[in-house]
């Protein structure tokens, strides 16, 4: 089973559980999803509920919204993250805010399911990482699944919240392929999760640098450095207790996220651990973040820009030895 | 400039503790100068300077634990002062007569003419303002070192600096580690001796024994040793000294122990491939024999400190330096280079009735010479058997640097030179 498996499942299982539930977006119907993730569901749904939509992000999150406040369950995908951006004024001043600004009277239950992340030479303006700047936002959650298991069962329980949640699916996890799973039902949407114990540094990250993170830290084992890797599986909120208790553990800290540093979730989750953890830390933290440039083209280039395997490896050597 | 460490002094030693600095920034040094203390498992030894300069920057604290190979001080050459009083001559387009009067005495004019010190610019301390003579060479004297010992800040981690709190250490001993600033591994490393003043006393039941542990269990485990022995008719021997000592008033009688170190000592001369030390995969024989003699402690324990040239001492000037040396050695107060110079280490039980004696190579050594009681025993000699004084003598040895017949070729001649005892 692939990650774009698990999420279809997900889908699947959520539409057949609750006739509320409609998926809608561009391509989702005849074409199965730009990344094949709905392929399949309008044969078994119908056109009612698998809806495909017009080349219009704020026209149809609108609408959503509109669903989901008139007793809908949407899940409307934004083919990705990058098309948001003409969608953001509905994300933050309606499906946010709404509720807050009726006096709790308006809940908005919506589902935004994204794709993010960068890798494919995709180039500037379709190689963002946004899920860190949207966890800026009140009112709303947002969740990074990296694992079958979230890709699966995190969508039933956003859809099981009355307000908004946001998914974002990292674009190369969907190929990723795990084992096979049978309904594992709603997940925990509100923790992060310990994926690899260490005692030496504890690296910090969500979405694909998860899988990059383990990586480095089975290189780093071999050195005799014991790297514990957190997935931080949601955004907003952060789960401030895991990521604590794995500062006071290891006192050295590397956060790893796709987006860039400046004002980044890094820079959040490190003013954090300043404010609960300080006298914890034996080293200032790290991050390991995309470079602070416009997503290049070049394959070579777009390589450089991300964060690596071996650029976290030699961030945690710096960490912890002192030396790359 | 050259950097002073925390030298290594033997015995698997990966830490010492500065107990006191016998100079200060600003003193002039010599080799061989002792400049320090060091608490080390084995009690305080004083470490000497290597180089001949000015001390330029101390950069450990009394106190503070430190490990091996650590800069301790900065020592400048002699020519290297950076003293700012000896600036550029300037040829003051004004003749040096036309300064103004300047209240000072002879040698002081004197002096600062030499140092070229501006008379003009100080102070005087002397009656009525008279600029002396200290007040030149005070004024001379190297203030603006190139990095002075002031107030630096150090850094500290939080966590370092939490720890240090709750164990109640006080981080100015803490020197921190390559990072430069203080982290908990530096605060670990010195949780460890947490006695404020270390007695030297108190350590050489327990570190002391460690030390030993350490040293020994190394050398079992990674020396091939080999055993010889052989006995010695001591006749010739104790009759020589008998009247040697005769000669002598009491407080300069010569113990048999001297006896021992001339003679091995001259083996050495002639079989010198036990003389030295296996370093790197590599026997390396040392040109000068400087023999270890052990040195058992009162409250238990043991150390072998170096005499130095012995091939080239007479009896006298040995028995000299087993005077000063054994005291020095059970109250503690050796110094570095005795505790490194060992060439090969020579150990007599005899007195405690023993035989014979098989040691344990004190590593990089390549052999430990063992003498045991003079025992009286019937000895066949030209055909006549009789009563001699017999004393054995044993050999351990390093099988990667020599073979069995070089140590049977050493006892030998150690046996001979016995024989000839006039001749030592």
């Amino acid at each position: 089973m692939t990650f774009r498996d698990a999420v279809r499942e997900g889908i699947r299982d959520a539409m057949r559980k609750d006739v509320r539930v409609f998926l809608m977006g561009e391509d989702v119907g005849h074409y199965g999803g730009c990344f094949a993730v709905s392929k399949g569901l309008l044969a078994e749904f119908g056109p009612e509920r698998i809806r495909d939509t017009p080349l219009m992000e704020s026209a149809f999150v609108g609408a959503g919204i509109g669903a989901a406040l008139g007793g809908m369950k949407p899940i409307v995908e934004i083919m990705t993250c990058n098309f948001s951006l003409l969608a953001l004024d509905q994300i933050m001043n309606t499906a946010a805010t709404l509720l807050h600004m009726s006096g709790g009277q308006f809940n908005v239950p919506l589902v935004i399911r994204m794709a993010t992340g960068g890798g494919k030479q995709l180039a500037a303006q379709h190689s963002h990482s946004l899920e860190g700047w949207y966890a800026h936002i009140p009112g709303i959650k947002v969740l990074t699944p990296a694992t079958l298991e979230d890709g699966y069962g995190m969508l039933t329980s956003a859809l099981n919240d009355p307000d908004p949640v946001l998914i974002f699916e990292n674009q190369t996890l969907y190929n990723m392929e795990g084992e096979a799973l049978v309904s594992p039902g709603a997940v925990d949407i509100a923790k992060a999760r310990v994926r690899r114990e260490g005692k030496d540094v504890c690296v910090l990250t969500h979405g694909a640098s998860l899988h990059k993170s383990l990586e480095a830290a089975a290189v780093l084992e071999k050195e005799g450095i014991g790297a514990e890797v957190v997935d931080l599986r949601v955004l907003r909120p952060l789960d401030d207790a895991t990521i604590m208790a794995s500062v006071a553990k290891t006192h050295r800290v590397l956060i790893v996220d796709e987006g860039w540093r400046s004002g980044g979730i890094s820079a959040e989750i490190s003013a954090r651990i300043m404010e609960q953890a300080f006298y914890e830390l034996d080293k200032p933290v790290a991050r390991v973040c995309s470079a602070e440039v416009p997503m290049p083209y070049a394959k070579h280039l777009e390589t450089a820009a991300l964060p690596q395997v071996e650029s976290i490896v030699a961030a945690i050597k710096q960490l912890v030895l002192g030396h790359g | 400039m050259a950097e002073f460490v925390m030298p290594n002094l033997g015995a698997d030693m990966e830490a010492g503790t500065l107990v006191k600095w016998h100079i200060k920034s600003g003193d002039a040094v010599r080799r061989g100068d002792v400049i320090a203390e060091v608490d080390t498992e084995k009690g305080i030894i004083d470490i000497e300077c290597f180089e001949t300069g000015v001390i330029d920057q101390i950069k450990i604290e009394p106190g503070a634990k430190i490990p091996v190979g650590t800069v301790m001080a900065v020592i400048r050459g002699a020519e290297e002062a950076p003293a700012p009083a000896k600036p550029v001559a300037a040829p003051e387009p004004a003749a040096p007569t036309k300064a103004p009067h300047v209240h000072a005495s002879p040698l002081a004019k004197k002096i600062a003419a030499e140092l070229g010190v501006d008379l003009t610019k100080l102070t005087g301390s002397g009656p009525g303002g008279l600029i002396d003579r200290e007040d030149v060479e005070h004024a001379a004297a190297p203030k603006k070192a190139p990095t002075p010992v002031e107030a630096v800040r150090v850094k500290v981690s939080p966590l370092a600096r939490r720890l240090a709190a709750e164990r109640g250490i006080n981080l100015a001993s803490i020197s921190p580690g390559p990072s430069g600033i203080i982290e908990q591994a530096d605060i670990e490393r010195a949780a460890a001796p947490s006695k404020p003043e270390p007695a030297p006393a108190a350590k050489s039941g327990d570190g002391m024994r460690r030390a030993i542990a350490a040293a020994m269990a190394k050398s079992n485990r990674e020396i091939p040793h080999y055993y010889l022995q052989t006995r010695i008719d001591m006749s010739a021997a104790l009759k020589w000294l008998e009247a040697e000592n005769a000669k002598r008033s009491i407080k300069d009688r010569l113990l048999p122990a001297v006896l021992l170190l001339k003679a091995v000592a001259k083996a050495l001369g002639d079989v010198p491939a036990l003389n030295g030390f296996w370093i790197d995969n590599e026997h390396r024989v040392s040109p000068a024999i400087h023999l270890g003699f052990a040195i058992s402690m009162k409250g238990g324990g043991l150390v072998a400190p170096a005499i130095h040239n012995v091939g080239e001492m007479s009896c006298d000037e040995i028995m000299a330096a087993l005077r000063d040396l054994i005291p020095r050695a059970r109250a503690g107060r050796l110094r570095s280079s005795e505790m490194t110079d060992s060439t090969l280490t020579v150990t007599s039980l005899g007195d405690l009735g023993v035989e014979s004696v098989f040691g344990v190579i004190y590593p990089p050594q390549v052999a430990l010479v063992g003498f045991g009681k003079i025992i009286e025993q019937p000895w066949a000699k030209d055909g006549m058997l009789g009563v001699h004084p017999i004393m054995t003598a044993s050999l351990a040895a390093d099988h990667r640097a020599t073979d069995g017949h070089t140590g049977a070729q050493f006892l030998d001649v150690l046996n001979q030179h016995f024989q000839t005892p006039e001749a030592l």
